[in-house]
């Protein structure tokens, strides 16, 4: 899909910009030093485009970057008052929907969901908390799944295999039963390595190494010294 | 067991993309999917289980517990709920001593909710081993356990045979059709299964596509897409392997008129596809039939091996060297989102029913990422007409631009309900008065995912250019709780229904209902209707599909047009606060003393 024969430039908030033409608009965005937030998209694995906090808008349409491909002269707008109060309002009902009590949680700092609402200035949700109860599993031996903090991102879905075979994946549908479930049988025979990498690809603390903890201290993590968002924009000056 | 499961898997050569038909055929022997059956499709499959657990968690019909040797699916939509079902559920619950969703301790027979089986003109009715039992009562609930309970088969308990046509008396199914008012182009008098084919051939696929885009066709199932440039963009995707998929999902509560279509003119509809298939160049064409309909299948399937025997399917169709074209029937398992195009290609495949991101459309990469056509049942009737009578004809009905006529499917309080042919232009005035419908507080247009409007609209036409739907109207009479009974009902249909795979979808209107709840328990304040309506347009801009884009529909069009009945509920003492409910916040003391706490001037 994406021409690495062909560059194209488009606009991005009046900011011309380029690209390889049919690349995700989210990677090009960043190549260019601009911040499009987003919980979902991993560069390579194939766009979900579920959390929908990429909300951008495309020659006057609402679209997710992740899921959109750039072609030559594309106008899209990024910082707007509208498109920043709507991803506020997607991480504050990601907050209120799960159990995310950051303080005592092992990726506080490293989390990409916190960092969010930091930069977006979340002080309280506007939602009433629905303190979930969805149930952790600890039976494989390596790592652990709270449920509870998953924001279903399906990263894990899409990413974590063992032999071939799905490690992670969803179960159920709709508000109230949709859930992540692990295959404990393959997450049991997980390797060290692969135990972390699951636990890094996971974007908040729902997927955690087990016996670890707070190898680096709160305060020194990485969101803790600069907003998320930041490294990208500091390519552009 | 082992064996048995085997079996079926082989039967669907050991392929994941037949992943539907194996578990409904699992389902269907077992009345669940054993931990067995999940292992061994794990093994043969190549998948993980948790793997084959995501697809089958997401179907209704698919069930890792046991439904019952019986089972017994109640519709629990509004329009069933103002029709007398709280008096059947009660019946069966006494008949059988256990209370909804749960089965007997013999496994004899268990009760389970589900969402609209789309017989809305005849409630309550409930679907029992694919059989559908319509207009229940407690006297017949009484008779239909007796029956179970005595071991009878499902077709002995079917004691009423609907009217109407051709397609009930060969179903021997209870389900009428209720046809109040036919149309030119769906029910013409002279209508020979054969003709529009023959026509079709003798002309090039251009020369098909070219009439279809002059008629102005536009979708029958709610988008309202232009049939003709869906076509022309399959046929400039390329490739010679294309499909044509019938959408006969028919989800929407509300909306039956698809089944009408199915069972009273199935001739019409497979020929209309032949004729799709002709144009766009395909040889395969799929119906995706909602498991809801299942009743019809076989004789849907019979229907198919005539039009087979007569040549009008099969190879070299109508004596056309080189034209093959042939159509299977491919069930779903329940989930409203299947109508969804990309979902339902998604289901077809063997996989959880998550509408995809697009681009690309389905035009360009559908079925098996081949270029497809998914059409609406009544749109691929349609066709037969515009090809028999040509474009000017067609759009000889109508308005300017809602070419043709529309099959309306009518129910809720009036004396009429059944399926009306009409043109597009109607008023829903027109529409009151010919279903005999009185006293009528709002009409639910579209469906849950529709509007809902009041008298002061009802002036109002039926066409994409002023109120769009995709085919259902219902009536709420003034007695009706609209809040209470209806918008509530939507809005757990939706958070159900639901793919869950955007968070505003799955996981905002849960807010938004509680948040109506909250006002309906008389809890909330002015405050909380701004902020519904604010939050409830938050959807519309962030998520994938049709169905999240307008799930907050039932309480964004009530708040606009009944914004009384809720300003009527809420709290305007300016000291009242709606997080403390003084009553809660007693209980425990006044258990302790034994004696209620009474305050010493009246709140509410
Ligand atoms: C949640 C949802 C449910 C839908 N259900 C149906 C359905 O049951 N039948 C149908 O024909 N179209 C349904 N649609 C519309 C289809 O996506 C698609 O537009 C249609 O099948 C195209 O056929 P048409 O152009 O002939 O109308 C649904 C759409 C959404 C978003
Ligand atoms: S466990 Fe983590 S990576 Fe997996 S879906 Fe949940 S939040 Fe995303
Ligand atoms: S809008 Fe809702 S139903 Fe549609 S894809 Fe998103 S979560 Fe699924
Ligand atoms: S990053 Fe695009 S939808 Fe999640």
């Amino acid at each position: 899909m994406v021409k690495k024969d062909e560059k194209i430039s488009f606009e991005i908030d009046g900011q011309t910009c380029s690209a390889w033409a049919g690349q995700p608009l989210l990677d090009a965005a960043k190549d260019n030093g601009i911040f499009i937030p987003s919980l979902c998209h991993v560069q390579g694995l194939k766009p979900a485009g579920s959390c929908r906090i990429c909300n951008v808008n495309v020659n006057g349409r609402n679209m997710t970057a992740c899921t959109t491909r750039v072609s030559a002269g594309m106008v899209v707008e990024n910082h707007t008052p509208e498109l920043n109060e709507l991803r506020k309002t997607i991480i504050e009902v990601l907050f209120v929907s799960g159990n995310h009590f950051c303080p005592s949680c092992e990726k506080s700092g490293n989390c990409e969901l916190q960092a969010l609402g930091y930069r977006y200035q979340m002080m309280v949700p506007r939602f009433p908390y629905e303190f979930p109860v969805k149930g952790v599993d600890a039976r494989p031996d390596l790592i652990y799944h709270d449920r509870n903090r998953c924001i279903m991102c399906k990263r894990c879905v899409r990413s974590i295999t063992k032999d071939g075979k799905h490690v992670f994946a969803l179960n159920g549908r709709g508000g109230e039963h949709l859930h992540v479930a692990m295959d404990v049988d393959l997450a049991s025979q997980l390797t060290e390595a692969e135990a972390q990498e699951a636990m890094d690809i996971c974007p908040v603390g729902a997927i955690l190494k087990k016996e670890q903890g707070f190898l680096v201290p709160i305060g020194e993590r990485k969101y803790d010294k600069a907003p998320i968002g930041s490294d990208i924009e500091a390519q552009n000056g | 067991m082992r064996e048995n499961i085997l079996s079926i898997i082989e039967k669907y050569q050991k392929d994941h993309r037949r992943l539907m038909d194996i578990l409904i055929a699992i389902q269907d022997t077992y009345r669940h999917i054993p931990d067995e059956a999940v292992d061994i499709l794990a093994d043969q499959l190549d998948l993980s289980k948790v793997d084959v657990e995501q697809t089958i968690s997401f179907y209704h019909f698919l069930s890792r517990e046991p439904v019952g040797k019986y089972a017994i699916y109640l519709n629990d939509s509004a329009v069933a709920n103002i029709s007398g079902r709280a008096e059947v559920v009660q019946a069966f619950e006494e008949e059988l001593g256990i209370s909804f969703n749960n089965v007997t301790a013999d496994g004899l027979i268990g009760m389970w909710d589900t969402a609209d089986i789309g017989m809305n003109d005849q409630e309550p009715a409930a679907l029992i081993n694919g059989a559908v039992f319509t207009k229940l009562t407690p006297k017949k609930v009484k008779n239909l356990v007796a029956g179970i309970k005595a071991g009878k088969d499902i077709p002995d308990l079917v004691t009423e045979i609907g009217e109407e046509v051709n397609g009930p008396a060969a179903l021997s199914t209870m389900v009428t059709n209720n046809i109040r008012q036919k149309g030119a182009i769906l029910f013409s008098d002279d209508y020979e299964v054969g003709q529009a084919l023959k026509q079709a051939i003798a002309q090039t696929p251009e020369e098909i596509v070219t009439e279809v885009k002059q008629s102005n066709l536009r979708g029958r199932g709610g988008a309202g897409f232009p049939a003709g440039l869906k076509w022309d963009f399959c046929r400039q995707s390329g490739g010679d392997e294309v499909y044509l998929i019938c959408n006969a999902d028919e989800g929407e509560p509300g909306t039956f008129k698809d089944r009408v279509i199915l069972t009273e003119l199935p001739k019409l509809l497979f020929e209309g596809m032949a004729i799709a298939g002709y144009a766009i160049g395909a040889k395969q064409g799929i119906v995706y039939l909602r498991y809801e309909y299942r009743y019809m299948q076989a004789y849907l399937e019979s229907i198919l091996q005539e039009l087979r025997d007569q040549n009008f399917l099969g190879k070299n169709i109508a004596g056309k060297a080189g034209f093959d074209f042939d159509i299977r029937i491919q069930l779903g398992a329940g989930a409203y989102v299947c109508g969804e195009e990309t979902a339902l290609i998604e289901s077809l495949e063997g996989k959880r029913g998550e509408p995809r991101n697009r681009p690309p459309f389905p035009v360009q990469r559908g079925y098996l990422d081949k270029p497809t056509v998914v059409n609406n049942v009544e749109t691929l009737c349609s066709v037969v007409q515009v090809i028999l009578e040509g474009a000017e004809w067609f759009k000889s009905f109508g308005t300017s631009e809602s070419a043709g006529t529309k099959l309306l499917s009518l129910s809720g309080d009036c004396k009429n309900p059944g399926i009306y042919a009409v043109e597009w232009g109607v008023t829903v005035q027109k529409l009151i008065r010919r279903a005999g419908a009185t006293n009528v507080q709002a009409v639910q247009i579209g469906g849950p995912s529709g509007m809902c409007i009041g008298p002061d609209q009802f002036n109002r036409q039926l066409a994409f250019e002023d109120l769009a739907t995709g085919g259902s109207l219902i009536f709420i009479g003034e007695e009706r709780d609209l809040l209470g009974d209806f918008v509530v009902n939507f809005m757990d249909f939706f958070i159900d229904e639901s793919c869950g795979s955007c968070a505003p979808c799955r996981s905002l209107n849960v807010i938004l209902r509680n948040k109506l709840l909250k006002i309906l328990d008389g809890k909330g304040t002015n405050q909380d209707i701004d902020e519904l309506y604010k939050w409830a347009g938050v959807g519309r801009v962030t998520n994938r599909c049709g169905l999240g884009q307008t799930a907050a529909n039932p309480i964004l069009s009530t708040i606009e047009n009944f914004r009384h009945l809720y300003e009527d509920l809420v709290e305007t003492n300016e000291n009242f606060v709606s997080t403390f409910d003084l009553k809660d916040s007693v209980a425990e003391s006044n258990a302790a003393v034994d004696r209620e706490f009474v305050l010493p001037h009246k709140t509410r």
